[in-house]
């Protein structure tokens, strides 16, 4: 069944050039652009991108904390969009959010017992404080935390554990789906891998979707069932994670995917990678057609004219490239 | 372990283990001010002044309103501090005991002091977590009125309103209310625009949390250190803000008196050579302002200890 379906969503946020006149234009910084998807139910949508593409905006205008500005965000067939604030905000305990850095995401003066009960509290007012208490307790020990440290407060704990904090507050609603925005990236990589398989346990056991947003395709191939790769707030492939990973398509795609090494010496050395020169141009002023033409190794004269629309390769793999090629690639 | 000084808790208990206290971020501050030997010096004179204030009138031998008659004539020669005739501290210049006058003057200074510090806690709090956190037009709004409200020469205002109205202590502590939380507020509203970007907001906002609880619940408290530290340090310039006022002859009225009321009493009276009269009631303002200036240090390099 299909849970969340995402139609041409579009965020744009006005910027005020500094030291504006009150009538001169703002500018339009456009963080996503046309944007399409859709997540199964209990399936693993993985976002990936550079800095800079559109990823946080995209799980944030899904949350609903930043407006979209055109397009439809349906859930279950209903368009959240055209919901009352009102209603929009009981439909957050549907969606709830797991933050890049840690420790910030959690309110230094309350202690864990107060913060994993947050939503509880918030969207059902008539359980007493000794069942949240209980349940949070409970959350604790599905994520890996001793109970016994309900009282101590988030400084008291590693990014790892403060991680697993996040998770339990994420969690404790038994919400559908559930956006991780780069939740491992402040982390260890041993701890990497161990908040990365807790996630895998519980989307098992609760049936959660997951949108999972990183910037390191190594994380995300492990553990998505489909992979969108973002540019400059633009889809530039999306596919089924093998797929993608292993016969990357798009030359940005390729890119990402021959930037992480291999640990092997000797066929490092010996494979041959695309790499990608200059910086994210401004998406204040994109450039035309093509986002991602100017950093392109394949790029051609009319890939300035239009935007190049979606291929469908065969089995939703979806391509935004008219030069496409299939690059096998060892991962 | 720790363990015995955790409360029990029945569903931690069938884990067979009880919860470990934990050291809140206030636990720490408390820890960090009592090693601050200052500041804790600070809060002893306090509690002491404070002591005083609220007490001193049972060790007194004289009340604030008797007059000794026997020393009415010759206050220079036989006014001055003794323990014999009871005046600890001596006489004013209409014979009255000074000790009582001061503990008097001191309940009025302290009292005006903590009002207009609550003052400007409870409104310049809510004024700037508002104003900070809502943003866009509000914002703008509210803190323009903060603007407004701080370029009327305030010293000009109350001076009119002591004038025109009657001069009364309800109408100091209007004119105080009106001025001390215009400071506060543009503090808090600072420390709010930083604070709402941060991720834990934006998770309650994620939650569904209601405006005014995230700003009750998050906001606030995070913005308490920097409150508490700056209404310390405000109440010892309200309470010179009184005594200014009351050293101009404007502020409380006789028979009730002030710190500032009473130094002004023994400034004029300097030339009658009866230094009593200044010294005292001038050693306890001294005093109790540095104790206040070492609370308020102490306050803030136990709550803040980035910034130091």
């Amino acid at each position: 069944m299909t849970l969340l379906q995402v139609r041409d969503l579009d965020v744009t946020f006005d910027i005020r050039p500094r030291g504006a006149w009150p009538w001169t234009p703002s500018d339009r910084l456009s963080a996503v652009a046309d944007l399409s998807f859709d997540l199964e139910e209990g399936t693993t949508l993985g976002v990936v991108g550079e800095s800079g593409s559109g990823k946080s905006t995209l799980a944030r205008a899904i949350i609903g904390t930043v407006p979209a500005t055109g397009g439809e965000i349906l859930w279950d067939g209903t368009d959240l969009r055209k919901l009352s604030p009102r209603a929009r905000r009981t439909h957050r305990r549907e969606v709830q959010m797991i933050f890049q850095d840690p420790l910030a995401a959690l309110n230094p003066r309350m202690n864990v017992g107060e913060i994993i009960a947050e939503p509880l509290r918030t969207h059902q007012p008539d359980v007493t404080s000794k069942q949240a208490r209980a349940k949070a307790s409970e959350m604790m020990e599905r994520v890996g935390l001793l109970p016994n440290l309900i009282n101590r407060y988030p400084h008291e704990f590693s990014g790892g554990q403060c991680q697993r904090i996040g998770i339990a507050r994420a969690l404790v609603l038994s919400p559908r789906l559930v956006i991780c925005d780069e939740p491992v990236s402040a982390l260890d990589v041993s701890v990497q891998a161990q908040v990365v398989n807790l996630l895998k346990r519980l989307q098992k056991e609760m049936g959660l979707s997951l949108i999972f947003i990183a910037h390191d395709l190594s994380v995300v191939k492990h553990i998505s069932d489909r992979i969108l790769v973002l540019y400059l707030g633009r889809q530039m492939e999306q596919g089924a994670a093998r797929d993608v990973v292993r016969r990357p398509r798009h030359p940005y795609t390729q890119a990402l995917i021959s930037s992480v090494p291999i640990p092997d010496p000797k066929r490092e050395r010996a494979r041959k990678r695309p790499v990608l020169s200059g910086e994210l141009p401004s998406p204040v002023n994109p450039p035309s057609g093509c986002v991602f033409r100017t950093r392109c190794p394949k790029a051609q004269p009319d890939c300035a004219v239009g935007r190049p629309p979606l291929l469908d390769v065969g089995d939703g793999h979806l391509v935004a490239c008219p030069y496409q090629e299939v690059m096998e690639t060892v991962a | 372990m720790v363990a015995q000084l955790g409360t029990a808790e029945d569903n931690v208990e069938a884990a067979g283990m009880e919860p470990v206290r934990g050291r809140s971020l206030w636990s720490d501050a408390r820890q960090r001010f009592f090693a601050n030997k200052a500041a804790t010096g600070g809060l002893v004179v306090l509690v002491l002044v404070v002591l005083f204030a609220l007490f001193g009138q049972t060790v007194a031998q004289w009340s604030n309103e008797e007059i000794d008659w026997s020393l009415l004539g010759n206050i220079p020669q036989a006014g001055g501090p003794s323990i014999a005739n009871g005046h600890y501290f001596g006489v004013d210049e209409t014979g009255r005991d000074l000790y009582a006058r001061v503990v008097q003057g001191s309940r009025i200074s302290l009292m005006v002091g903590i009002v207009g510090a609550l003052i400007s806690v409870v409104v310049g709090t809510l004024w700037g977590a508002v104003a900070g956190y809502v943003g866009g037009k509000t914002d703008t709004v509210m803190m323009r009125i903060v603007d407004l409200m701080m370029s009327i020469p305030y010293m000009f205002v109350l001076i009119l309103l002591l004038v025109v109205f009657e001069r009364s202590l309800v109408m100091l502590f209007i004119g105080i209310g009106l001025i001390s939380w215009l400071d506060m507020a543009r503090i808090v509203r600072g420390q709010t625009l930083s604070l709402k970007n941060k991720e834990f907001v934006e998770a309650a906002i994620a939650t569904g949390v209601r405006t005014p609880t995230i700003i009750f619940r998050h906001i606030v408290p995070n913005l308490l250190g920097v409150v508490i530290v700056y209404a310390t340090l405000l109440v010892p310039s309200m309470i010179i803000f009184e005594s200014f006022i009351s050293f101009l002859g404007l502020g409380v009225q006789e028979p009730s008196t002030s710190w500032g009321a009473l130094i002004n009493m023994g400034a004029s009276n300097l030339r009658n050579e009866t230094p009593w009269m200044l010294g005292f009631p001038l050693a306890v303002f001294v005093i109790s302002l540095f104790a206040f200036f070492f609370v308020g240090d102490g306050l803030r390099d136990a709550l803040d200890p980035k910034d130091r």
